[in-house]
């Protein structure tokens, strides 16, 4: 390497080290620090984990912790379970144009702002709304009915924002896999659900696992679809991190919050990555 | 089941049907934001009282048009001048990074590569959090030891721009190395071989082969800029971006004036996405 070349590495690695450090390393430092410091008086602070036993300690933050991440993973299920037949159908039985289109189809809830999606929802959904009109006009139900503001609406408006991110990688793997090897198959006596599980799904289990890590990190890191569609008692953690930030002015527990948020959605990563044997490298670095 | 296995008509239809369905699902949410910024009613909901153009235009409360409200107006510039400089930010430095990422070795390479990946699989809200803790200390370590005020690190339009461009520049990475990837190298070395500086034939042979990519990286940035909400949260300051100002009005009440800038909303992305999809286009 000639000093030249070394002078134009260094100017290049620069931007990247000035980034992660001042904008990813130390904030997650600077917010460990202060999750580890307990207010004693006016600006003065001793270390200690006091901040987590309190999140311990009160049900209402561990069971907000806890059904976050219960509605999460639900959420990411049934994002693969409807979204599994749809990248199917898109990767295996349409051909040219039809498969861009309806693939271009899916990208469009992208496009939109996640707020004009929820209130999308909002629209159709609370009392006044589409669907309670169109169900009294059809004579189902008598009068208005509320479906906003309850967890039900807080799901469907989850997997709407997500879907997107199950179904991309899947079509993606999905089109790599050969119908020659589906049709082999057949051949030799498969039938639809054992070819389904011993050729298809292995086969796009690269494709699962990211869209399942993505849907996962999305719903558990969302805070308008909960606080929007949810109703008063549909606690979300990333509203309760925002009310001790915000509101409380309390950042000491918020930091830990946050902190008890960051440690659950990576090890989910890291064992959804271990579990399928892959890197973060090889999932995220499409 | 692919096409050319045989199958039971009804499968086939009710099949089709699922994913018939699933396409409502996908648009219906959409299609009423739109539809409910022409209806002649105070609130975005039925009964349909017949079509109008004052959400858009109108100048007589309560019919004030987006045109005319000027909070609205005020936040898309204020969201346009942060998603111009994250964009521009974004794609600098994703730019030095896909040349240091493809055209380098280096110790501890594949570290970095995982550093830079992070941004991913950090919920935005904790990023957020993080960036705004770190710049208040800093914030106060600095004006404890100068007596100064530093108030371009307490939260505010500063603060919004660096926290949306910590996770938007993993992005233009990513697009913009892919491109780089395809380069052909000799081509550099022709141009070297010319005569041509090192710098001028980045300049003026690697760079114009980087432009799709650099541009549809920009624009993807606009976009996520302009969308984001959860890091742009716990940042913003006085001054509101567009998606805040949206939600803080939802929360008071929506009134159809929400739909419309709505449906503007839904317009640029699109002009911007189709943008995106040209420059992808130009690419092959």
């Amino acid at each position: 390497m000639t000093d030249k070349s070394k002078l134009g590495f260094y100017l290049l690695l620069m931007p990247l080290m000035l980034w992660l450090i001042t904008l990813i390393i130390l904030p997650h430092i600077g917010l460990f620090m202060v999750s580890i410091s307990e207010k004693i008086g006016v600006r003065q602070y001793e270390t200690g984990l006091g901040n987590y036993a309190v999140f311990f300690n009160e049900p209402l933050y561990w069971r907000t912790f806890a059904r976050t991440a219960f509605m999460s993973i639900f959420t990411t299920v049934l994002t693969l379970v409807l979204g599994f037949p749809v990248a199917y159908y898109i990767a295996k039985l349409t051909r040219g144009r039809t498969k861009t289109t309806l693939f271009l189809m899916c990208l469009i809830p992208f496009w939109v702002s996640e707020l004009v999606r929820t209130f999308g929802w909002m629209i159709l959904l609370r009392e006044t709304g589409v669907l309670s009109n169109f169900l009294q006009y059809t004579g189902v139900i008598g009068g208005p009915v509320e479906f906003l503001y309850n967890d039900g609406a807080i799901m469907v408006g989850l997997v709407y924002t997500s879907i997107l991110f199950m179904i991309v990688p899947l079509v993606t793997t999905l089109d790599s896999l050969d119908d020659s090897l589906i049709e082999a198959g057949y051949d030799l006596g498969g039938s639809d659900y054992s070819i389904m599980r011993e050729i298809v799904i292995p086969h796009a289990m690269p494709g699962i696992v990211s869209g399942c890590i993505v849907v996962f990190m999305l719903s558990l890191g969302n805070y308008l679809t909960p606080i929007l569609l949810g109703g008063k008692d549909s606690l979300w953690f990333t509203g309760l991190i925002y009310t001790q930030f915000i509101t409380r002015f309390n950042w000491e527990l918020g930091s830990a919050f946050g902190f008890l948020l960051l440690a659950l959605s990576s090890s989910i990563v890291f064992i959804g990555l271990k579990l399928s044997r892959q890197s973060l490298t090889e999932t995220m670095g499409r | 089941m692919i096409p050319t296995i045989p199958q039971t008509n009804v499968l086939k239809w009710s099949y089709r049907a699922y994913v018939t369905l699933f396409f409502i699902y996908l648009a219906l949410p959409l299609t009423v934001v739109c539809v409910f910024a022409f209806n002649d009613s105070v609130f975005p909901s039925l009964p349909w009282e017949g079509f109008t153009m004052a959400w858009f235009f109108g100048t007589e409360a309560p019919f004030i048009g987006v045109f005319n409200e000027r909070s609205i107006m005020r936040a898309i510039g204020t969201s346009a001048f942060v998603a111009m400089w994250v964009a521009g930010l974004a794609v600098f430095v994703g730019t030095c990074n896909a040349f240091l990422f493809v055209r380098h070795d280096f110790r501890g390479k594949g570290f970095l590569y995982i550093l830079m990946l992070l941004p991913l699989i950090i919920p935005g809200v904790i990023l957020g959090i993080s960036i705004l803790v770190f710049a208040s200390s800093v914030a106060n370590t600095l004006e404890d030891a100068t007596d100064m005020w530093f108030d371009g690190l307490r939260p505010g339009l500063l603060l919004v721009i660096l926290g949306q461009f910590s996770f938007i520049t993993t992005f233009a990475t990513l697009v913009i190395s892919a491109r780089l990837q395809k380069f052909d190298p000799s081509l550099e070395e022709a141009a070297l071989n010319l005569g041509a500086s090192k710098w001028g034939a980045v300049r003026q042979v690697t760079l114009p082969f980087l432009f799709p990519a650099i541009m549809g990286a920009g624009v993807v940035a606009v976009l996520m800029s302009f969308e984001n909400f959860n890091t742009t949260l716990m940042l913003v300051g006085s001054e509101s971006p567009l998606t805040i100002t949206m939600f803080d009005k939802l929360k008071h009440g929506s009134t159809p004036v929400l739909n419309a800038v709505s449906l503007l909303l839904m317009i640029i992305s699109a002009g911007l996405g189709l943008l995106a999809l040209l420059f992808q286009r130009t690419k092959e």
